[in-house]
């Protein structure tokens, strides 16, 4: 480190700022923490993982369980397993992704280089919703395969990607991971707290629908389709009863959701002081 | 360019901010002084439009913050609370903002270099000593080769060799024409860096002006004077407007007087003098005078 300050470099091209530098420079803030490759690898394991295990566990039982047991087991159920765990990671780097700018003052960086700020929130929603959904469909795809692999050896439960509704299932179940993941940041943005954006979608997806219990069953039939956790779910279901929506409803009726959790963060960003 | 017009900014029912308007000139380096909690970085934060003003206006280069296409070829900014991802690298933190203006990595690691941060650029920014703290903040600050600096408190936690450094570095970017806007806490920071200076206390403006002239409103200078003859010098020099003291025997303290016409009534009347001396009251003291009922928290009244 010198003492005499030597001139500074001029810049030939200073270019504009465009929304495709900004998903750019996000692509580079993502893939730059050890904190995002982390919950990406955690996600991915997962996925995969539980799947593996379940398929096992389901395979050495199989002889000593019951016509009805056996019934009731789907190998759908069985190669989505792990997404029910993995959502627990996404969720977090969606919160995070956000979070983390306001909790370590990056923030007012990001919006001193963007002051306009709206392309930042865009550019954080496209570069997320791509990574984990181009992480995600291969994982789904793996764990439908590893676990069909190992109950095949035991001849059981079995089904193929052309069974009707299935690809479609296994696609939806890394849809699902992302627009939840989505969903989780613009909940972060909403309350620009780490522990207060876990806490918003660990109570609105986790806590809450079990509490809708203590209503009388016809209002449970008529709200709970409705409520994000099984609007969500509804994407990635193979067959959909009375009481709940259609993986195109669910589809649907999860992107409203997306959009208005999106839309108020986009209105409280330009609003508030940094 | 900076130009505030009438600046206002309520926090709840507490005024930030009160009133303020100054002009940030190119081609030098504009001090802006006040006690801590005065308004500095939030005017700072004004203009870079990171909080709305509650009224009143401020422009750089003739515009809103937020209007320039390329904002940080206008202005680079440090601000005083650290605004780094204390996960990413030094590296990645330049390379993620300067890609926001379609800059390249040659950029991100000639300013590496020209902060001195070469050997822990790839290593975690929250591992940084305060003082690469700032250096990283003063290559964020230059990415974009910008027209206006903005910094808030930039020799904070640098060494005595940082702080030599940052004051070449600013006069060095006044020179080149660039606007340099640097607020401080510490005047005698100011008294050597510094050309204007802007002054406040509790949000609102105390003083616009020159650092030579500031210290001369806010007390008089004082010619000091050894001689063995100073006895004789006194009745020669004293007037209606000048006073003198004396400490010692030899020694006088006058106040009225410059220097030249003590100087030329001694020479002409045979005086031998064997010092004389312009003594300025320091930077400290002017602004200690000048705020001296702007500091919203005061010591003396506990002390």
């Amino acid at each position: 480190m010198t003492a005499l300050a030597p001139a500074v470099p001029r810049l030939q091209n200073v270019g504009r700022v465009t929304q495709a530098r900004v998903i750019v420079s996000e692509w580079t803030k993502l893939h730059s923490l050890r904190s995002t490759r982390w919950s990406l690898f955690v996600a991915v394991v997962l996925t995969i993982g539980l799947p593996a295990i379940f398929a096992a566990v389901t395979s050495s039982h199989w002889g000593h369980m019951s016509p009805h047991e056996r019934a009731n087991r789907h190998p759908l159920d069985i190669a989505l397993a792990g997404v029910n765990l993995s959502q627990l990671a996404v969720g977090v780097l969606g919160v995070l992704v956000i979070t983390g700018e306001y909790a370590t003052g990056m923030i007012r960086a990001s919006f001193t280089a963007v002051p306009r700020r709206l392309p930042v929130l865009w550019a954080k929603i496209v570069v997320f919703a791509i990574v984990s959904f181009v992480l995600m469909l291969p994982s789904t795809l793996a764990a439908f395969w590893v676990s069909q692999a190992i109950l095949d050896k035991h001849h059981i439960l079995q089904t193929s990607l052309s069974a009707h509704g299935v690809l479609r299932s296994v696609a939806g179940g890394a849809v699902y991971l992302m627009l939840f993941g989505v969903f989780c940041m613009a909940l972060g943005a909403i309350v620009r707290n780490t522990a207060g954006g876990i806490a918003a979608f660990v109570a609105l997806f986790f806590v809450i629908p079990p509490l809708l219990n203590v209503f009388p069953t016809s209002w449970q039939n008529a709200i709970n389709p409705w409520i994000p956790n099984s609007a969500f779910r509804a994407i990635f279901q193979l067959t959909h009863g009375a009481h709940s929506l259609s993986p195109a409803g669910g589809l649907a009726v999860s992107l409203g959701y997306v959009a208005f959790a999106v839309g108020v963060a986009a209105v409280l960003l330009v609003r508030r002081d940094t | 360019m900076i130009e505030a017009k009438s600046l206002t900014k309520d926090y709840g029912d507490k005024r930030a901010v009160d009133g303020l308007s100054f002009t940030v000139q190119p081609g030098v380096v504009t001090g802006f002084l006040g006690p801590n909690g005065s308004g500095k970085s939030t005017t700072m934060r004004l203009i870079l439009g990171l909080d709305r003003a509650t009224s009143g206006d401020v422009t750089v280069n003739g515009k809103h913050y937020r209007d320039h296409k390329a904002p940080l070829h206008e202005v680079g900014a440090l601000l005083e609370a650290r605004s780094v991802h204390t996960g990413r690298s030094a590296y990645y933190h330049l390379l993620a903002l300067a890609q926001t203006h379609g800059v390249g990595r040659k950029r991100v690691d000639e300013l590496i270099d020209l902060v001195g941060l070469h050997e822990v650029a790839r290593k975690r920014a929250g591992k940084f000593s305060l003082g690469m703290g700032q250096r990283l903040g003063i290559a964020t600050a230059l990415l974009g080769d910008p027209h206006t600096l903005l910094l808030d408190e930039p020799v904070n936690g640098l060494d005595p060799e940082g702080i030599h450094w940052i004051r070449n570095l600013l006069k060095g970017l006044a020179a080149e024409g660039r606007a340099v806007f640097v607020s401080s806490h510490l005047m005698s920071e100011m008294a050597v860096t510094a050309d204007h200076l802007i002054v406040i206390g509790r949000g609102k403006l105390i003083a616009d002006t020159s650092v030579e002239e500031f210290v001369r409103r806010a007390s008089g200078a004082i010619v000091r004077v050894r001689s063995p003859q100073a006895t004789r010098l006194r009745e020669l020099v004293l007037g209606p407007d000048v006073t003198v003291k004396s400490d010692e025997p030899g020694l006088l303290e006058i106040s009225g007087a410059s220097t030249e016409t003590v100087g030329d009534l001694a020479a002409a009347n045979g005086i031998v003098l064997h010092e004389l001396t312009l003594l300025q009251a320091s930077l400290e003291e002017a602004f200690m005078e000048l705020t001296r009922d702007d500091v919203e928290f005061r010591a003396d009244v506990a002390a």
